[in-house]
Order: structure tokens, then sequence, then C-alpha cells
């Protein structure tokens, strides 16, 4: 087993773990925005991780390439999920854990006539 | 309108994995076309300058990224979680739109912090957080942390 192989299996070994955390996270989180903030991120950070021991451990320019794009596509479409996840749970009204404090958020609009079910 | 195309060029060459001349010259065509369909009002160049001021954005976020991951895994882990989670509303100072939307993801990508919304007159970004045990720091840790480094590269 080269130095290569040892680094990509313990950046792989850190991916799968992060990952892991984040599948824990979810199931102890109290509200769908303390969920969010303890999945969407943490699998970000592993997907990284699992990227760049692809790039390592193959060690092609062509494999490289695609990982690091991969890795730069993944840093700019995860948070945008997190933020349009967390934005609908507040237009929904969706409640945030007790003791969730300071809650600075203004209170939300009260949904029209036309949103409402007949 | 020359940066953008260099950028989606390799981008091309990238993701296609093949990195010669003739590629990258191939990427450059099919930008140059996706940037005449999609032709909207000229806007402000990339300026090299500040791409030291980017490269250390970056830096200083991959730092973030590893200390909260670390925060959270702690917070997960811990047999009675420790959370102290609230909304903050931070006062922003940027005005552009791709200054706004670039902090927004910035903290949205941090573990322990998601944008909610930003107000209507773009002025406010409501941000949710797992611990916010003193507000007035939270938002000075953001606005002297993320948006100060932000505003130098987008400003």
């Amino acid at each position: 087993m080269s130095l290569r192989d040892l680094l990509a299996a313990a950046l792989l070994l850190a991916g799968v773990l992060t990952a892991l955390l984040a599948a824990i996270g979810l199931l102890r989180m109290p509200d769908v925005y303390t969920r969010m903030s303890a999945s969407s991120k943490a699998v970000t950070l592993a997907k990284m991780c699992v990227f760049l021991a692809l790039a390592l451990e193959f060690g092609a320019l062509g494999v490289t390439t695609r990982a690091l794009a991969a890795v730069a596509f993944v840093f700019l479409t995860a948070p945008l999920a997190a933020h349009a996840i967390g934005r609908a749970a507040v237009a929904l009204g969706v409640p945030f854990a007790p003791g969730t404090m300071p809650n600075e958020m203004p209170p939300r609009e009260p949904a029209s006539a036309e949103d409402a079910d007949p | 309108m020359p940066g953008v195309l260099v950028v989606l060029a390799l981008a091309w060459v990238a993701v296609t994995g093949e990195v010669s001349l003739g590629n990258l010259l191939e990427g450059a065509v099919l930008s140059a076309l996706l940037l005449v369909l999609l032709r909207r009002p000229p806007r402000r160049a990339l300026r090299l300058g500040r791409v030291p001021k980017a490269l250390g954005l970056l830096l200083y976020f991959l730092r973030e990224l590893l200390l909260a991951n670390a925060v959270v895994a702690r917070t997960i882990l811990s047999a009675r979680p420790s959370l102290a989670p609230g909304v903050v509303a931070v006062p922003l100072d940027l005005t552009s739109d791709a200054g706004i939307a670039t902090l927004a993801n910035l903290i949205s990508l941090t573990p322990g912090t998601l944008s909610l919304d930003v107000s209507e007159d773009r002025r406010t970004l409501f941000v949710h957080a797992l611990h916010v045990s003193d507000p007035e720091a939270f938002r000075r840790e953001v606005k002297e942390g993320f948006e100060r480094r932000v505003k130098e590269v987008f400003e």
C-alpha cells in the first residue's frame, strides 16, 4: 500500500464518517432548521473528501479536473438547496423548535385568500 | 466578458476531462456561443487585482468550514445536545446582488448556520444558527468575518 493509497483511504474514511454524522444529526435535531444545519453542510464536506480521494487515487489529470469541477458545482448548488428549503419552511410557517432564542425573523404576512385552500 | 469566457472554457476542459489546446478552443467556441445566446446588459469586468483577496476569502471559508464541522459534530454526538438555536437579523453593508448572494451562500455552507431570507429592502439578512448565546456577538462575527472579506472582493 503506497502513501497515496493511505491518503486516499483516509480522505474516503473522513468523508464517509462525516456523511454518517449528518445522518445521525438528521435524526437527533429537533426541527427542520436545525436539521438543515446539521445535514446539508456536513454532506458538502463529505462529498469534497470523497471526490478528493477519487482524484488522488486515480492520479489522472482528466479524473482530477472532473473531481474538482464536481466539488465546485456541489459548493455552488448545496447552499442554494439548503437556503431554498429553509426559506420555504419559513414561508409555510413551519414552527421553530421551542427555545429558539432570539427569533428576530419578522412575523410573516397572513396568507392571502388566493393561497388558502377552497 | 472575456473573464467569463475564460472561466467557462476552463470549466469545459475540467468537466470533459481532456486537457488539450484543441479541447480548450472547443470549450471557448461553445462558451462564446452561450454568451451570445444569453446576452445580458454589460457588467463590471472581473478585476485581476482582486484575485488575492478572493483566495484569502476561500482560505478563510475553508477554515471556518472545518472548525464549524467539528463544533456541529460535537453537538450531534453529545448525549444531551447543547442546542441554543436562534434567528438573528444581520444588517447588511453589502449592496450588490453578487455580494449579498455570496455572503448568504457562504453562511449557508458553513455548518451550524443557515441563511433563511433577505428582507424586501435587501438591508437585512436573517440567519438561523445552532448556537446563539449572544446575538450581538453573532452579528459582529458575521460582519467582521465573512461580510468584510466578501465586500473586499465584490464591492
